[in-house]
């Protein structure tokens, strides 16, 4: 037993001791590090203000110099919850979550096969397709808003959130189809046809030769379709009143001159963010992938 | 709409067959399936409302003047032409497209390569640079107004106050950033928000470089600088205009921080808020709609050159 616990270490030694070794640590190396460090903490600043502030009582945000170490309350919250006011913004998330919900799922089931179609089963002149995606992507939303609205006040189906998702459904389904055709395309053919021509059934491989690539593309896409649904404003402000109302429309007309009302601001501002904070720091890796487009795995 | 891309063949298409045969065309159809969902809502979605921004454009209509709605030639052109609103927002839109890009870009760029060293803490600062991506842009418009530019009690001006108190000055400079400088004020909250995405896209890219051959570079002498110069910054250089083309679809039709910070006011109305508010708030259907169309038509000029860039970054993987 020795013999083999005293071999292992043996070569690891010499390859470490016979590679060109690295300056431990120069003064100019600890300077970039620090230098890092003050970008990270310039870019972080404002939002732990945010949420610093949200946790404040309103006397206390509003002093100059700020009171970094006043006590702590959730007096912010709880205006935000419509402690005074009796504005609730339950219906509001709960709007936001319809639609940005409704259009993920959608997507996905309009992205993948038309991946399938651009990537593993190719159709003739695919890439123009995909240009043309892409392409819709590039019209400007806003032109595309009065005819929308019109021919929704004429249908009886303005102030609907549903409507509102599917919407959002075409605003992001171009991403979605160029994201899941990059992930579709990573898919080995050989090893489908190799299944295939020994009798796996099409559970079998999917399960084994497809989902290992796309799961992670699909899971990339769903936030990425998620948080833009969750974020948008424009159609939502023009197109919802007070049934289908979301949450950056709520955002925007939650600010009222009187008294006030910075932590209150603060606290909305962090809870209206809260679910795009917690999605995205827990696929940070599907971030990068589904803002490239899939282009950066 | 499309731009035409010549196909690559390698893969997809059956390879020269009889041409007309019943066999070949079912086969096709049965490939296309799968992508006419898509195809199909994406055209009834993106491509009627145009046509009918289109039709309206060359129309009289005003919702407060419901009684003279007719055919209107191309008056609401030369309005749109003549007017000094709308040769304003055409200019901010450039401006700030163009400025945020450049700036969140540089950003981004800088910190990549500050984050692709190994350091003490790096995953922390990772996370603190993407954190502003994740806030809702509605949110962060409302925090930077409120809580950061505010002339009394914003956090830029507290800090003045207490830097100055620091060398004993009770009498700071309080400027109102958003007054002294209302479309920096509203770009630098954009570039806070799009920094990030340029910083993963660029960090991506550095990983994704092949590292034996800068090794073996260093080990031969060169400097970093050289490595930056003759490795680095060509690998990169498709990562940088992946960024900046993406970055420019999403800033070209920024609203939500114009609407929130200043409401479009002190010359930040750019295209997208000028067609709002033209739309919403002068109910000027006609006048809109062929803003609309010219916003559309400048798009797709620069979307030509734009796409030109995706496609030759395309043809390298495809040919791959």
């Amino acid at each position: 037993m020795s013999s083999v616990t005293e071999v292992g270490p043996i070569p690891a030694q010499t390859t470490s001791a016979g590679a060109p070794k690295r300056k431990r640590a120069r003064p100019g190396s600890v300077l970039l590090g620090v230098l890092a460090w003050i970008i990270g903490i310039v870019f972080i600043v404002p939002a732990l203000w945010m949420v610093l502030t949200s946790f404040h009582s309103e006397a206390d945000a509003a002093t100059n110099p700020p009171s970094v170490f006043a006590p702590l309350t959730l007096q912010g919250y709880r205006e935000f919850f419509g402690a005074s006011s009796g504005a609730s913004p339950w219906p509001s998330l709960a709007n936001s979550l319809s639609a940005a919900v409704l259009s993920t799922i959608v997507v996905l089931l309009l992205a993948i096969p038309a991946a399938y179609a651009l990537s593993i089963k190719r159709i003739r002149r695919w890439t123009d397709v995909l240009f043309f995606f892409l392409s819709t992507k590039f019209l400007p939303v806003v032109a595309g808003l009065l005819p929308v609205y019109l021919i929704l006040q004429f249908t009886g189906l303005l102030d609907n959130i549903w409507v509102l998702g599917l919407l959002y459904t075409a605003m992001n389904l171009p991403i979605a189809v160029w994201m899941m055709r990059s992930f579709l395309a990573e898919v080995p053919v050989e090893m489908l046809e190799a299944a295939a021509m020994d009798g796996a059934g099409l559970v079998l491989t999917l399960r084994k030769v497809v989902a290992p690539v796309v799961a992670p593309g699909i899971a990339a896409t769903s936030l990425i379709v998620f948080i833009f649904s969750w974020n948008e404003l424009l159609f939502a402000r023009v197109l919802t009143s007070t049934v289908a109302q979301t949450s950056p429309v709520f955002l925007t007309g939650f600010v009222t001159s009187q008294g006030l009302f910075l932590a209150k601001v603060c606290a909305a501002a962090f809870a209206v963010s809260l679910p795009v904070l917690i999605a995205g720091f827990a696929a940070q890796d599907k971030l990068v992938q589904g803002l490239s487009l899939g282009a950066v795995k | 709409m499309s731009v035409a891309v010549e196909a690559d063949r390698t893969r997809g298409g059956p390879p020269s067959q009889q041409p007309g045969t019943v066999l070949r065309r079912t086969g096709d159809w049965a490939r296309r399936g799968p992508l006419l969902p898509a195809l199909i809502f994406t055209i009834i979605v993106t491509q009627i409302p145009f046509v009918i921004t289109l039709i309206i454009s060359f129309m009289d209509w005003n919702a407060y003047y419901p009684d003279e709605r007719g055919f209107a030639g191309l008056s609401n052109y030369r309005r749109v032409f003549t007017d000094a609103n709308m040769r304003s927002a055409l200019v901010v839109t450039v401006v700030m497209t163009v400025t945020v890009v450049l700036v969140s870009l540089a950003i981004g760029l800088g910190v990549a390569l500050l984050l692709d060293r190994k350091f003490r803490g790096r995953g922390i600062v990772r996370t603190m640079m993407i954190a502003p991506f994740l806030i809702v842009p509605v949110a962060a418009a409302l925090v930077w107004k409120h809580a950061i530019y505010n002339p009394v009690y914003g956090l830029l001006n507290g800090a003045i106050t207490w830097i100055w108190s620091l060398f004993g000055s009770d009498n700071p400079p309080q400027p109102d950033w958003i007054t002294a400088a209302p479309l920096p004020a509203v770009e630098a909250t954009i570039v806070w928000q799009w920094t990030p995405f340029m910083m993963l896209i660029l960090l991506a890219g550095l990983q994704s470089r092949p590292l034996d051959v800068i090794e073996a570079a260093s080990i031969d002498g060169a400097s970093s600088w050289q490595v930056f110069r003759y490795m680095t910054f060509p690998h990169l250089r498709q990562y940088l205009e992946l960024a900046a083309l993406l970055g420019a679809i999403y800033i070209v039709q920024e609203f939500d921080h114009v609407f929130v910070i200043t409401s479009g006011g002190l010359g930040t109305a750019n295209l997208p808020y000028a067609i709002y508010q033209t739309f919403y708030t002068a109910h000027d259907y006609g006048r809109a709609s062929a803003m609309g169309v010219v916003t559309v038509i400048l798009t797709i000029i620069i979307a030509t050159f734009a796409l030109r860039v995706v496609s030759s970054l395309f043809r390298e993987e495809a040919g791959r």
